[in-house]
């Protein structure tokens, strides 16, 4: 049996739960048609998971290309295409990328080691200059802030998914929300083992009465938990916390059926801090938005 | 003798050639392990700059892995392992937030060296632990009785709190006295330790 997996016009973090709620009730064998044909839209939240979506099914899936040229040209652009066809079986036509599209600061890269992480930095380290500090305002202070962060987020798949994940950086303007101010999106995602079962794994850990995805999430990134003993572990999601804390912007981390927030003190968004009992999704999906700097 | 160590070159003999940031557990442990060798070839007893000056990002984990783990392996108020005082060089202001992390987690202090020559402590440290220090680095060496003196402290209290500072590494004892690491490093106290 396969199923037609319909992706929504505007593929970003919280519509992808539109595509999570059809997929997570399926088989991991049973062979899926992810169709994005429909697509207009998709953040590096967006593009990043649907790798991880097919790097979690037992059969190859399928997927249905965007019909709309500039779309699969820019999906073509962050080398999600390049990606995918490692992954899915594609159908349909791909357009070739254009180059001159200048939001991208960081094309769908692959992390599984350290030395992509290495890479990473280096290749943002070059863009991000230019538009963190000309295009949206911040302070020239941000660059290595932002880069530690992005290396931050890049190493817990390295040392806690215990599989190969996903980076992408891109800058775009939020048409509704933040009066279309621009912003700067970090996306990450892997489908590897979770926050909880990584913390599971800790030497002598113990079920405490309340245990669940949720749980794990506030343990990790509010109280720096690590499934290590080092008391050196831990600091890297805290100092992300720090850093989005310090440019008003957000952090959001998924994981299994639980997804945590730490939002802005601005109020330009509205999100929850904790959700809990979502559709499951293995490994975990991180996004850090940081908004433009208005008078 | 003062010693040497360019951490921006630790990292290309020991990780690759073409990194200049240092990033990842995996790149800091083997950077820490190229210092550890330096560390046994200079011997027992030596003060060693570490120099972060071509080093392009520091995160948090290479902060530990270089930073707090060589300190913790030679600054111990036991039984510190060898004499070895360090200096550290070439901080900038994005290097300092992982290093004030990863020392303010294991409580420890080190002693930093601005391009001017002057020196200040970071990390966990008392506020008369720190008076004391800074005494002895105005007054480039000192005794027991100018810390007692200056402090208001007893001489047994100031002796304690000097032999502290000296387990911690961030004072050279000689003889009756001590020199803060760091006012050592551009005097000529630093040849005593090879005494």
């Amino acid at each position: 049996m396969t199923t037609i997996i319909n992706v929504p016009h505007s593929l970003e973090d919280k519509s992808f739960e539109q595509v999570l709620e059809q997929v997570a009730p399926l088989p991991l064998d049973e062979k899926i048609i992810v169709d994005t044909r429909h697509a207009r839209w998709a953040s590096p939240y967006g593009l990043t998971a649907l790798l991880a979506l097919a790097q979690s099914r037992a059969e190859r899936p399928i997927l249905y290309v965007p019909e709309a040229d500039n779309v699969s040209s820019y999906w073509s652009r962050m080398d999600f295409f390049k990606h995918a066809a490692e992954l899915y079986e594609i159908q349909g036509r791909v357009k070739s990328a254009k180059a001159t599209e200048t939001s991208v600061l960081l094309e769908v890269t692959s992390i599984s080691k350290s030395d992509d992480v290495h890479e990473v930095v280096d290749k943002i380290q070059q863009r991000a200059q230019d538009a963190l500090v000309k295009n949206l305002n911040l302070d020239a202070k941000i660059t290595m802030r932002f880069t530690m962060a992005l290396s931050e987020v890049c190493q817990n798949i390295v040392e806690h998914a215990g599989r190969g994940g996903w980076v992408a950086v891109q800058t775009y303007t939020w048409r509704v929300r933040l009066g279309g101010r621009k912003v700067v999106v970090i996306a990450v995602a892997d489908p590897g083992i979770g926050f909880r079962k990584s913390l599971e794994s800790a030497p002598g850990f113990q079920r405490k009465d309340r245990w669940d995805d949720g749980q794990a999430l506030e343990e990790t990134v509010m109280r720096g938990a690590s499934r290590f003993r080092d008391p050196g572990r831990g600091q890297g999601l805290a100092g992300v916390r720090r850093f989005v804390g310090n440019w008003d912007g957000k952090l959001s981390i998924r994981s299994g059926t639980a997804r945590i927030a730490v939002l802005p003190k601005g109020d330009w968004d509205e999100d929850e801090p904790l959700l809990e009992d979502l559709p499951y999704f293995p490994g975990a999906q991180v996004q850090i938005t940081i908004p433009e700097r208005v008078a | 003798m003062i010693n040497h160590i360019d951490v921006s070159s630790m990292l290309r003999k020991s990780v690759c050639e073409l990194y200049s940031n240092l990033v990842t557990r995996p790149t800091g442990a083997a950077v820490r392990c190229e210092i550890e060798q330096e560390l046994d070839r200079i011997g027992d007893r030596a003060l060693t700059v570490i120099d972060f000056s071509h080093v392009g990002l520091l995160d948090f984990s290479c902060a530990d892995e270089i930073v707090a783990k060589l300190l913790l392996q030679y600054v111990s108020t036991d039984a510190p392992r060898r004499e070895v005082y360090f200096v550290f060089r070439g901080i900038s202001e994005s290097h300092m937030e992982a290093i004030e992390a990863v020392l303010e987690r294991h409580k420890l202090a080190l002693v930093t060296q601005h391009a001017d020559g002057g020196t200040r402590l970071l990390g966990i440290i008392g506020l008369e632990e720190r008076r004391a220090w800074e005494i002895i680095s105005q007054l480039g060496a000192g005794a027991v009785a100018d810390v007692a003196e200056a402090t208001g402290l007893s001489r047994d209290a100031a002796e304690r709190m000097l032999d502290t500072l000296w387990r911690r590494r961030l004072l050279i004892r000689y003889d009756d006295g001590y020199v803060a690491v760091g006012s050592a490093t551009t005097r000529s106290e630093p040849q005593r330790l090879d005494a």
